[in-house]
């Protein structure tokens, strides 16, 4: 139901309209410091992860070499001695694109990177290889020289195996260079900036949570470690959730702060030297509990470091310094396992 | 196209490494593979063996 | 995306449990200083500089293309054998099926089905037609040769095969001087005729002209040219001596001295092996099995075994050895029992 259009509408205040709802599920999914981080979590900190944005400029290298290609067209650099220079720039960009995306891969998949609703990322990644390989396919074909001419006459067997060769020949240079400078380019862009939107949104993926092993060896076990194995749905941000509480928090408000006063507001006064992990968000504070369950903890899975501090402090009213005094056991929170 | 001779050579205009010419290649088994291809492949496991194990600034860790 | 309420009844509890190669913990910890544009900046920057450097070094390849003018000229009898081929239909390229012609039993098949044949034939050529005839027709100002046209293409069909076959016989002994095809004398006809001005009409670069595409004068396809160059032993010599053929891991490779696709390796590789290497399916069967292998990799989150091996072969151990030796530095401060200590 539309609001009725009145003089001097504010702007932002027809959020029904398709503009409003996309921008508002926008900045939901991607608050401008989650878009454009200015911290990452502290395990964040090896050069393997400097190859995803080598790959993306390598990537820059190419469409920018391309784009001087098809200034002059494809016949130029067989002509012309510049031309041969800014082909070579196109080969090679190329090749270090693929070095460095392959780096990339092996990387993400030794750090198991689809872990935490990362499915999507792993898939985009993948797919943005194939039609990468299959950009520089064309880009083979698109040559005009001997290498085009071995490359798509013995393509076309391949092709032509799986049905495919009957409407994308490889040896009609009109289509194929198309398919390079036109289409391909196009889809390698959406995949790799859905592939870039998802990492932002879920963050630099964590490390392997510590095992109960290394736990031991480092004198803790995941009982009164810190660890809290409650509830974990993985709402994805936290400020949005402080913004907008969830609405079953008002729909059932929960038992427990109405059955049972909380016994340790009565034993012990709210913590000021021990920090609080986040807290749920539901009206008023809820302070940790011992006895009835924990109502569920959005956790933010990259929470940005100063929103994520002042919503908490916030929230809760106590100084963000206390964060500093966290103890490193109280860096994990698992998703509580029900065995 | 005034830089192309088709019998195995390639002009390519002051290139300081001529990679023209004939290719070398390994055969290993029934495995046949360009030197050239090999060089690409080694660098890239030495880049991701170096990245892995190369120390990474640590400036800028703050606790929060 | 908001918090998905739906799954969480009164109490709050989720029920899934947690498997270390599917979910994380999430983080609560320590931060450190990132600047993303800038680092997207500078990795531009390297990449720029490392493609510089190459291009200045290495330049890049450009060999000039096979014509079917540069093919009769260098190789006139491969030229004048493959012609013939054309012309009696026993060609490669004559008896390829879907989508160049429909042979009986041509098209590659992966077990009952033959997804060649589905798509059928949208790119038809007569190797006769589209290679020989027509484009002789052409020249004009030829009496002699366009009289041996009228004969052969008003004879039946039988007395056409004999004199295929007739010539067939000859020109596997044929040599070329004085800028002529010599073959024996047989009982071949006008083929003769057809077969030799087919090969000056090559060797002059006309017929490459022909072959395009499309009669006026713009053209963007090379079909038909690719094609007849193909079907020739010339222009697979030519690869042959630069290790571009399939058998040669070609796929990969590049002319000359130059990194190629080394990310066709696998692609490549099954071509190398049986059944593959000597099945006439051989290309379904690949391009099969790398469809598969392509899906197996984009559905690794979800294949419990193979999103195992990250944990199991601890590389990871290395990359996140600062976070994991922290750990070891801590005191266990132990937090009051019951506090947090939620896990059933």
């Amino acid at each position: 139901m539309s609001p009725p259009v009145a003089a001097g509408l504010d702007p932002g205040t027809a959020p029904d309209t398709w503009t409003g709802k996309f921008r508002e599920r926008s900045v939901k999914a991607f608050p401008p410091d989650r878009l454009l981080p200015d911290s990452q979590p502290a395990y964040v900190a090896s050069w393997i992860y400097v190859f995803g944005a080598l790959t993306i400029g390598a990537f820059i290298v190419v469409m920018l070499s391309g784009a001087v290609l098809a200034v002059e067209g494809p016949a130029w650099w067989h002509k012309s001695n510049v031309g041969l220079f800014v082909n070579s720039t196109h080969m090679w960009g190329t090749e270090f694109f693929f070095m460095f995306m392959v780096v990339h891969l092996w990387a993400k998949f030794f750090m198991a990177a689809w872990r935490g609703r990362r499915k999507a990322t792993w898939i985009t990644g993948v797919i943005a290889f194939m039609v990468s390989i299959g950009t520089a396919f064309t880009g083979y074909l698109s040559q005009l020289n001997f290498d085009s001419e071995w490359i798509g006459t013995q393509a076309k067997d391949g092709i032509n195996s799986t049905g495919a060769g009957a409407f994308w020949n490889v040896l009609n240079f009109g289509q194929m260079f198309m398919w390079h400078i036109v289409l391909l380019p196009l889809l390698v862009v959406i995949i790799i900036g859905l592939h870039v939107l998802l990492v932002r949104r879920r963050g630099v993926v964590p490390p392997f949570a510590p095992t109960e092993r290394q736990l031991a060896r480092a004198g803790l076990s995941s009982a009164g470690s810190g660890i809290v194995t409650g509830t974990a749905p993985t709402s994805p941000y936290l400020p949005q959730d402080l913004a907008q509480p969830l609405p079953q928090d008002l729909a059932q408000p929960l038992p427990q702060d109405l059955a049972q006063p909380l016994p340790q507001d009565l034993a012990q006064p709210l913590r000021q030297a021990e920090p609080e992990p986040p807290q749920p968000v539901s009206g008023p504070p809820v302070q940790p509990v011992s006895g009835p369950p924990v109502p569920p903890v959005p956790q933010a899975q990259e929470p940005p470091a100063q929103k994520d501090q002042q919503g908490q402090k916030d929230q809760q009213g106590q100084p963000s310094d206390e964060q500093q005094d966290q103890p490193k056991d109280q860096m994990w929170t698992l998703p509580e396992d029900p065995s | 196209m005034n830089h192309m001779p088709i019998s195995g050579g390639t002009n390519l205009l002051g290139a300081v490494v001529h990679l023209g010419g004939v290719g070398k290649y390994i055969h290993w088994g029934f495995v046949q593979i360009s030197l050239a291809n090999v060089i690409i492949i080694a660098v890239m496991i030495v880049l991701f063996v170096l990245a892995i194990v190369l120390p990474f600034p640590k400036h800028g860790t703050r606790q929060k | 995306m908001t918090a998905t309420s739906a799954s969480y009844p009164a109490g709050g509890r989720r029920t899934r449990r947690f498997r270390p190669d599917r979910d994380v913990a999430e983080w609560e910890g320590p931060y450190r200083r990132y600047d993303l544009l800038k680092e997207v900046f500078v990795a531009f920057v390297v990449a720029l500089l490392l493609v510089l450097i190459c291009s200045v070094v290495f330049s890049s390849p450009d060999e000039r293309p096979v014509t079917v003018k540069s093919w009769s000229n260098a190789a006139p009898v491969d030229f004048a054998q493959t012609a013939m081929t054309e012309l009696d239909g026993t060609s490669f390229l004559a008896s390829y099926g879907p989508p160049y012609n429909n042979t009986p039993g041509a098209g590659q098949m992966l077990g009952p089905i033959s997804i060649e044949k589905a798509a059928g034939v949208r790119i038809p050529i007569d190797t006769a037609t589209d290679f020989v005839l027509e484009p002789l027709a052409t020249l004009p100002d030829q009496p002699a040769l366009d009289a041996a046209l009228a004969e052969y293409e008003g004879a039946p069909s039988p007395q056409q095969a004999n004199w295929d076959a007739a010539y067939e016989k000859v020109v596997a002994n044929a040599t070329f001087s004085n800028g002529k095809l010599v073959v024996k004398s047989g009982p071949y006809g006008p083929v003769g005729v057809l077969i030799s001005d087919l090969e000056s009409m090559a060797r002059s670069g006309a017929l490459d002209g022909a072959l395009l595409a499309t009669p006026q004068l713009y053209s963007t396809d090379y079909t038909k040219p690719l094609l007849f160059i193909a079907d020739g032993g010339y222009l697979a010599d030519q690869a042959g001596s630069r290790h571009l053929q399939g058998s040669q891991w070609g796929m990969m490779n590049e002319t000359g001295n130059f990194p190629g696709q080394a990310w066709l390796w696998l692609y490549t590789m099954w071509y190398q092996i049986p059944p593959m290497n000597s099945s006439s399916n051989g290309d379904v069967e690949v391009w099969a099995i790398m469809m598969a292998l392509t899906v197996l990799l984009a559905l690794v989150p979800f294949i419990p075994f193979l999103r195992a091996v990250p944990r199991w072969t601890g590389v990871y151990r290395l990359i996140w050895r600062d976070y994991y030796r922290s750990l070891d530095g801590q005191v266990s401060s132990q937090t009051p029992p019951g506090r947090h200590s939620q896990r059933r």
